[in-house]
């Protein structure tokens, strides 16, 4: 037997896509990068606990080399100006500025991969000299692997922005893209004090 | 809308389409292709928690046949039924499979299929990685069994050690499928971590707000949780351990400056935690359980919520008590002692609050409710030995000894698979629309209870009188004879006891009593819907005011008389989204269709996982199909989603 | 504490009665301080345990049993919670976690104590046997001041009785972990580490060590044979092993050492007192006065010394010593050679 049901409110006037915190993408993201923030803070860990085993550090190299380091921290650090800007015209659907945030996004994205590998040129250690080495390549290659999978999707988004699938949620795709970038910013911040002072500190 | 098309049709859930016309839409714009298509593209939970079941499953009873190998070959002292070389790969495959392949993917199972039943949504949120995280799952798992068959399956131990599992000392490619079946499961388990913790944010019915969460749903929330702060550590330790074997850096190697006790670290970091991983889920089928046959709600409600958190805590303030003997300072070890013994607190609130509902409830003495006294039985005593290897100067003597086995098939079968037996016989109507038999169920539990205890006891004394563990064999003489042989009785009568189970569900598939929508007459949502659930879940998706939604309805008032929302679509998959704190109606989001995306994608993972095994330039050339696969998945389909319906 | 502990102590009494708890590999028939104080605290954790788990089993018993109010049971919870109920119940919860708190912070302070007591031991060692552990049989190395005093043997450890001995342990390939219930708890032998352990024997006998961390292939047949003697008869033991090896006493022997020098034996062994100077596999120096053979695979006797160098790979599989091709008269050779070197 079927029996009416008991309806109490009727949700048909709520919005399908938002950003941020109420979306449940951008929560997706957060877990994402909890996760790999863990990930790139055991492995400072294991860094630290090597740091400890030999009389110097490190051991028998020269520190990497400042320049390509330095020149990728202060390339990042710019970045997140267009990256904040292309955020803001996301959150209010301009698709012409978009587009150019993008595209501007994109192109510095892939400096910095050019950027990373003069970075691994300039280490002044192979991953296999010694556990330093190792540590040192196994930080910056998961840093890199960051850079190649956000700029991977920087760029199908810039093609889908330039197709006829434009909608409102490919705007939240946009600021979520936003907020990894800041992320992977953000996380290269200690990773390069790590890498680049620490070995002269100690 | 274009004008022209049926603009009259109202395409909403509300009281103008009527109960048959919504569920045909909703039907519709849910299935899931038929064929074998719809079977390698579905993205339902229920479809895809099934199958997690099922195989986690397989590998339990493959990794039980592996400990009765055992059990035989150490029946008697010096036999020789296995050479130590394959000894050694049994126990490896038995403690890696049932950790990596069972234990873990089976909770997660629970949570794929139950949390969104239980929070009220129509889906998990994610789906595809849902789907996918499946396929990486099993392709690990086969991965692994493929290599044991070959004789090329791991042989150091489920914790693999350094330098014994290192390039030096484990030459071929044993150890390598150990590491990448590791990577394989844990990409599936954080996976999975995510969905369930979003589907729990963001996806929960209206009015499900924190103090009305389902204790099985926080359980299954605080360990995924710990699932993103712990795997991490482990996927990072085997990623090491495998670029020490394949491409010559020296994390582990003491002679480049590396350090093998860095491994036992991370691995433990990851590996105390496991176990929590392993038991809170299990816990909230005892939550669930409890209330239902007690007929009572759940005593000490918010007692048991922080009791979770702080186990979920202090688990990862435990991993240097797996280390008591490698030498480090003492005082540090005296800080672990006191944070290892502190979690018999919160343990110790949660079975008093277990005990209290049933002594003031009205017990109905089902099979479920069997196994959830005879967990209590179990856990408490392994917890109990737990204690006594938390103490320094006693785990001295019992570490690395058959005490420390009995120890954890107390607390992992005690706390996770008594339970999950129970949460078995009480949601196989759920799954199946059939009830397992009822009598079969309680020779099951006999047999399992009896058998378990009489193959585990008896390694406590073994252990305290020297039997180490992991070896293939033990000298006459010693003392060990005997209390072996009972072990190994005991072991046949818990595998009899496990084949009762498969016989029960085997028979019960086809000629169990057909179950109705509720048959425990239990209070959370997922009895709310038919057995087994649609495609959608919820005709309409209900309205909570309580802990137990269906126990709060006026009397008398069936499923049916909840509450209910109406506006979300029919016509495509539309999901309502709440706030995180008070479950306020806040979105409605689209939910991913069917796709094979997931599955191709999961493929190129898998090749490029097990190419890297064989030349580390698999990385870079199995990057591009995975690519393409990643791609392919998140395109958004064409034509894009039909516009917004009029609302009439 | 010092009393909880005597009271542990006598569960130790109580133990020695039964049968089960005796043996040469066992923890709870400590013949040592350390193992006598873990013993006593193990007993002291068995007893307060025990009480809790009975108390739990007693209250899920009751609550599981106890008579109920009638009534027909609806499709649903009957009733509204109880508020005075939930009051009884909410203290009952207070007064068990602090019980339990209570519980385990008198445990852990019982449990540190005996820590402390263990350690005490450390300072006060009066000899010092360095132990490295290789795949899969230990070597013993007897460290004196006076270099000429240090010697080394193999699969065997022997103490003075009463006399607290520095154990510095180390290894050449994997982790291994040093036990001997008997006398204390285990430590690792980790390589690129030095462990140490303290050993005191408060009586004679002969304890069964063995190695408790998995090292490979051959972890089950990794075992060692501790011999607590008096001091005056290891005194003359170790004088013993400060000897080179006695020089073949018949033509048998002497053919048998004939043929280890010249066979592949020498590849790997030393022998004082002969050209085998090999350090790869134990040293035989004094072999014949050894309780067993291949890290305590066997008991030492003529012939099983016979069976296992004729075919290790069928006695130890896996173990790193090579079937040597001998004849029958060979072998023969070789083992009275071996048997005379006492």
């Amino acid at each position: 037997m079927e029996k009416a049901p008991h309806f109490v409110t009727d949700l048909a006037h709520l919005p399908t896509s938002a950003h941020g915190p109420r979306s449940a993408t951008w929560w997706g993201t957060l877990g994402f990068i909890l996760i790999e923030g863990t990930g790139f803070a055991l492995a400072a860990a294991a860094y630290f606990y090597l740091m400890g085993q030999p009389e110097t550090w490190p051991p028998g190299q020269a520190p990497p080399d400042w320049l390509w380091g330095t020149a990728q921290l202060i390339l990042m650090l710019a970045s997140l100006l267009p990256n904040l800007w292309t955020d803001r015209v996301a959150h209010q659907e301009d698709l012409r500025k978009v587009r150019v945030g993008l595209v501007v996004m994109s192109a510095v994205g892939l400096l910095t991969l050019v950027v990373r590998a003069f970075e691994f040129g300039a280490l002044n250690c192979r991953w296999d000299d010694n556990a330093y080495g190792s540590i040192v390549w196994v930080l910056l290659g998961l840093h890199a692997t960051h850079l190649v999978t956000d700029i991977g999707d920087t760029l199908v988004l810039t093609a889908l922005m330039f197709t006829r699938h434009v909608e409102p949620r490919r705007y939240t795709d946009v600021t979520d893209n936003c907020v990894y970038w800041n992320f992977v910013v953000l996380a290269w911040v200690p990773l390069w004090g790590l890498l680049y002072v620490v070995p002269r500190l100690v | 809308m274009t004008a022209g098309t049926d603009t009259a049709v109202v395409r909403r859930d509300g009281p103008g389409l009527g109960e048959a016309e919504t569920n045909a839409r909703l039907a519709r714009s849910w299935a899931t292709p038929p064929g074998l298509w719809g079977w390698l593209s579905t993205v339902d939970h229920k479809q895809v928690g099934r199958r997690y079941v099922v195989t986690a499953f397989t590998f339990f009873v493959l990794a039980g046949l592996l400990a009765l190998a055992m059990r035989m070959q150490l029946a008697g002292p010096e036999r020789t039924l296995l050479s130590p070389d394959r000894y050694n790969q049994i126990f490896t495959m038995h403690g890696t499979t049932m950790m990596f392949l069972f234990a873990v993917p089976m909770m997660e199972a629970f949570a794929i299929y139950l949390v969104p039943l239980m929070v009220g949504t129509r889906a998990i949120a994610f789906p595809r990685l849902n789907a996918f995280s499946y396929w990486v799952y099993l392709a690990g798992g086969i991965m692994l069994w493929v290599a044991f068959i070959l004789n090329v399956g791991p042989d150091v131990g489920w914790f693999s050690y350094v330098p014994l599992a290192g390039p030096q000392y484990s030459p071929g490619k044993r150890v390598d499928f150990w590491a990448q079946m590791v990577t394989f499961t844990e990409v599936a388990a954080l996976a999975v971590a995510v969905e369930i913790i979003v589907t729990v944010f963001k996806q929960r019915a209206p009015g499900m707000s924190l103090n009305r969460i389902p204790l099985f749903v926080w359980g299954q929330l605080v360990t995924s949780f710990m699932v993103v702060f712990a795997m991490p550590a482990v996927m990072v330790s085997s990623s090491m351990l495998i670029m020490d074997r394949l491409i010559g850096t020296h994390f582990f190697n003491p002679a480049e400056g590396g350090d093998a006790l860095l491994w036992q670290h991370l691995f433990w970091f990851f590996g105390h935690p496991e176990v929590y991983i392993i038991f809170l889920p299990a816990t909230g089928f005892v939550s669930s359980i409890l209330p239902t046959f007690a007929r009572r709600p759940i005593f000490g409600y918010t007692a048991l919520v922080l009791a979770l958190f702080a186990t979920g805590f202090l688990g990862f303030g435990l991993w240097v008590h797996h280390m008591f003997a490698t030498g480090l300072p003492h005082l540090g070890n005296s800080f672990y002692t006191a944070a290892s013994m502190a979690i018999a607190i919160p343990s110790g609130i949660q079975i008093f609050c277990w005990i209290a509902t049933l002594w003031d409830g009205r017990p109905r003495f089902a099979t479920p409710l069997l196994f959830v006294i005879g967990f209590i039985v179990v856990f408490v005593l392994g917890g109990l030995s737990g204690i006594m290897l938390a103490s320094v100067p006693l785990d001295s003597q019992v570490h690395d000894t058959y005490f420390v086995v009995a120890h954890f098939h107390y607390v992992l079968i005690g706390g996770a698979v008594f339970p999950l037996f129970g949460a078995f016989y009480y949601w196989f109507p759920k799954f199946t629309g059939r009830m397992l038999s009822e009598r079969v169920g309680a020779w099951n539990f006999g047999l399992f209870f009896v058998g378990f205890n009489l193959a585990f006891f008896p390694m406590h004394i073994l252990g305290l009188i020297g039997m180490p563990r992991r070896v293939y064999s033990y000298p006459a003489g010693v003392g060990w004879d005997e209390l072996n042989l009972l072990a190994t009785a005991g072991a046949v009568i818990l595998a009899a006891g496990v084949a009762t189970f498969v016989g029960n569900v085997w028979h019960s598939l086809k000629h169990g009593v057909s179950a109705g929508d509720n048959p425990w007459g239990a209070g959370t949502l997922e009895w709310a819907t038919s057995s087994p659930p649609p495609s959608y879940n919820f005709t309409h998706i209900p309205v909570v005011t309580g802990q137990e939604p269906l126990w709060t309805l006026p009397q008398g008032l069936p499923a049916q008389g909840l509450p209910v929302v109406g506006g979300l679509r029919v016509d495509q998959r539309e999901l309502l989204l709440t706030t995180v704190v008070d479950a306020d109606p806040d979105l409605r989001e689209p939910s991913p269709e069917p796709s094979i995306w997931p599955l191709l994608s999961a493929l190129a993972v898998t090749a490029l996982f097990i190419g890297s095994i064989f030349t580390p330039w698999a990385v870079v050339w199995g990057a591009i199909p995975l690519a393409v696969g990643l791609i392919g998945w998140f395109w958004p389909k064409s034509p894009p989603d039909t516009p917004e319906p009029v609302i009439d | 504490m010092s009393r909880a502990l005597r009271i542990g102590s006598l569960g130790l009494a109580l133990c020695l009665a039964l049968p089960g708890c005796q043996g040469v590999q066992s923890a709870l028939d400590p013949a040592g301080h350390q193992a006598g104080r873990i013993a006593g605290l193990w007993w002291l954790f068995l007893g307060v345990l025990a009480v809790v788990y009975l108390v739990v089993l007693a209250g899920l018993l009751i609550a599981a049993s106890r008579p109920r109010r009638r009534g027909v049971l609806p499709n649903g919870p009957s009733f509204a919670r109880e508020e005075r109920i939930e009051r009884r119940l909410t203290g009952g919860l207070t007064a068990w976690a602090v019980g339990t708190g209570a519980i385990i912070l008198t445990l852990t302070g019982l449990s540190y104590a005996v820590d402390r007591d263990i350690l005490g031991l450390t300072d006060k060692a009066e000899l010092e046997i360095e132990v490295t552990a290789k795949q899969w049989w230990w070597q013993v190395k007897y460290n004196d001041p006076v270099p000429s005093r240090s010697f080394e043997t193999a699969n065997e450890i022997r103490l003075p009785v009463g006399v607290p001995v520095r154990i510095v342990l180390k290894s050449q390939d994997v982790i291994h972990s040093f036990w001997v219930p008997n006398l204390h708890g285990k430590t690792d032998l980790i390589p690129g580490r030095v462990n140490e352990t303290t050993l005191v024997a408060d009586r004679e006998g002969r304890f069964r060590g063995q190695c408790a961390e998995f090292c490979g292939f051959q972890h089950a047949n990794m075992a060692l044979d501790v011999v607590a003697m008096p001091r005056d008869r290891f005194d003359a033991w170790r004088e013993s092993q400060l000897s080179p090896a006695a020089a073949p006493a018949d033509d048998l022997a002497r053919q048998g050492q004939q043929v280890f020098l010249s066979a592949a034996c020498v590849m790997c062994h030393t022998i004082h007192g002969t050209t085998a100077a090999s350090r790869v596999g134990p040293d035989l120096t004094h072999v014949a006065s050894r309780p067993s053979l291949a890290a305590g695979t066997l008991p030492y006797s003529k012939g099983n010394l016979a069976g296992w160098i004729a075919d290790p790979q069928r006695i130890k599989p896996g173990n790193q010593m090579p079937i040597t091709s001998l004849s029958p008269d060979q072998l023969q050779g070789v083992v009275a050679y071996l048997d005379s070197l006492k």
